[in-house]
């Protein structure tokens, strides 16, 4: 599957997740068609008639090979800023209540900058990067021993190359389950 | 005891000299008089000669313009030399002993004044003939300049190979860039080799247990152990003048700080308590102050504490990103990474006259490291998709590059003398 459009199925599903706490499809054994004895309604032929309900579908979380959920686990950051872009508040909240839900679930907060300035210097902008997400996800439900910081700094960038093309898409905090 | 393979010899790394011959002081060096069987054992007069060319300070006379080629100083034909525009003369010859074992003997001759300035024999193992050869350009370098020369000693640095999935290696190599030797190896980010003030041991970060701990190795033995794995950064480790204590960066209580890591008690002592990122702490070469990173300001700077504790004063002022300060040994100047116009570049900060020159001109350049006579600043910088190594005399008159087979080459550390 292309990166775009995964990105756009996951942002679906983490609207619709966002969007819904329960399911949207009744419990089958409510549904169905009525006996057909006994009181008619209305009609002078011994029939009777009703709807069954609108088949639906039930939200899937999709899963990695491993079992943990795969969305979209990286949040990106504009040059030398660990301020968590408003685009990716729905993704964190997400992510904070199935860390709510499940209080086995770890997760670790991989920090990373681009490759511009000093490798140390770099290795603490990371972690500032992955403590905003964290505070996101605990005011989201998500307890803190949920949650474990790695700062990665410039080391592992995600794209090779010089130019803020490059360099965008490595300032970023990945959300990797354990 | 250390083991010497087959690989040993073998340069992972070449030179080009990619700037500056002004001002340097004409010298020639003769190739070796060869007496024994077999091939010559080592070129060590082609050891030398690029040993003063990458120095900065010295040019030398090309081979073929050579009239005659002595090997001891009775054989000198002085004035052939002086309408050459030759100042002075480095001969030699290399006898076979017995098995692998050699006599070398080296003359230094000024050619103005027609008397020898240094003369001696080597009696050296095969294994030992690079090593020699350096040994000589600093007596030579030294008897010359009146300084110290920084030749026989060592760098490491750090490489990544291997795209996606890379290995990560530290290397330990001679100062010219052969016997590259990997210390360790890794399939995790390996970072910020510091040297131990003996030049034993290597200090640096290493990722390879999904967090980042400190290490400290040995590097005859390959014997290492962890210094600190506590939660959040450990990192940017460095060694005390005087070998007994370590700062380094640790975050465990939230944001990073400067803690100073007394050996013989393995004891942690906080030195900054700031809540803005402070890293990178560097020793003033008394051992009295720390020099360190810090973005309190809002941009990252460099300031310095007193080493007990105090309140930290700030450096740098010019440039909106100023970080990783480093001492020269004699103390007098800082060299640091330069951010500005978005170019990050080496500059040298000289604290007499509080001038700040920038040295460098790339745009990614880092890791700055002295070498210990204080004469050359070797770096990272890119070139094309690849990181390579860099060095700057202080002057800035000269410049050479080494570049590696082996990947992206960063975060230079260049050995003290041992």
């Amino acid at each position: 599957m292309g990166k775009f459009m995964k990105i756009l199925i996951t942002m679906m599903m983490v609207i619709a997740l966002s969007a819904c706490s329960s399911q949207d499809v009744k419990d089958d054994t409510s549904a169905g068609v009525e006996d057909q004895t006994g009181d008619a309604s209305g009609t002078t032929s011994g029939v009777t008639t009703s709807g069954v309900d609108r088949l639906g579908e039930i939200n899937g979380i999709a899963i990695d090979q491993d079992g943990s959920p795969d969305y979209v686990r990286t949040i990106y950051f504009e040059y030398d800023s660990s301020e968590v872009r408003s685009e990716f508040i729905p993704l964190i909240n997400a992510h904070a209540q199935l860390l709510a839900s499940d209080s086995s679930r770890r997760v670790v907060l991989e920090g990373h900058a681009d490759e511009r300035g000093s490798r140390e210097y770099n290795i603490a902008l990371g972690e500032r990067r992955a403590i905003s997400v964290r505070r996101l996800l605990l005011g989201s439900g998500a307890r803190s021993e949920q949650i474990r910081m790695l700062s990665y700094g410039e080391e592992k960038p995600a794209v090779i190359g010089h130019d803020e093309n490059a360099w965008s898409k490595n300032r970023r905090v990945e959300v990797r389950y354990e | 005891m250390l083991f010497l393979t087959a690989s040993m010899a073998e340069s992972r790394i070449t030179i080009e000299i990619t700037e500056g011959t002004e001002g340097t002081a004409p010298i020639a060096v003769v190739p070796f008089a060869w007496q024994g069987a077999g091939p010559l054992p080592l070129d060590i007069a082609g050891v030398i000669e690029a040993d003063l060319k990458r120095s900065g300070r010295f040019s030398a006379l090309d081979r073929k313009q050579m009239l005659s080629k002595p090997s001891s100083s009775i054989d000198v034909n002085f004035k052939d030399w002086r309408l050459l525009g030759t100042d002075h003369l480095v001969i030699g010859k290399i006898q076979s002993t017995s098995r692998d074992q050699y006599l070398v003997q080296v003359q230094l001759v000024d050619v103005l004044r027609e008397k020898q300035l240094a003369g001696f024999n080597y009696p050296v193992h095969k294994s030992s003939m690079r090593m020699l050869a350096h040994q000589i350009s600093d007596v030579i370098y030294e008897k010359l300049t009146g300084e110290k020369g920084a030749f026989n000693t060592r760098i490491a640095y750090i490489t990544s190979s291997g795209g996606k999935k890379p290995t990560y290696n530290l290397y330990v190599a001679d100062s010219d860039g052969y016997n590259a030797q990997s210390i360790m190896t890794s399939k995790d980010p390996i970072m910020s080799p510091s040297w131990s003030a003996d030049g034993q041991h290597l200090a640096y970060v290493s990722f390879e247990n999904r967090r980042s701990q400190i290490f400290i190795q040995e590097i005859l033995t390959g014997k290492r152990q962890s210094i600190s794995s506590s939660a959040g950064i450990n990192g940017a480790p460095a060694w005390s003048p005087d070998g007994r204590r370590m700062a380094m960066t640790l975050s465990h209580k939230g944001n990073p700080d400067i803690y100073i890591y007394d050996m013989a008690s393995k004891r942690f002592t906080q030195l900054t308590t700031n809540t803005a990122i402070d890293t990178e702490p560097s020793w003033s070469p008394d051992g009295s102050h720390i020099l360190f990173t810090s973005d309190r300001g809002g941009k990252p700077q460099l300031y310095r504490i007193p080493v007990l504790g105090g309140k930290p004063s700030r450096i740098t002022y010019e440039g909106d990103y100023n970080a990783r300060g480093i001492y020269s040994p004699d103390g007098r100047y800082i060299a640091m990474v330069h951010g500005r116009d978005k170019r990050y570049r080496i500059a040298l900060l000289d604290l007499r006259t509080d001038q700040l020159s920038i040295l460098t001109d790339g745009n990614l350049d880092e890791s700055p490291s002295f070498a210990p006579n204080g004469r050359i600043l070797l770096y990272a910088t890119a070139r094309g998709d690849t990181g390579v190594l860099s060095a700057v005399s202080v002057d800035g008159r000269s410049q050479h590059r080494l570049v590696s087979k082996d990947g992206d080459v960063r975060e230079p550390a260049w050995s003290p003398y041992n």
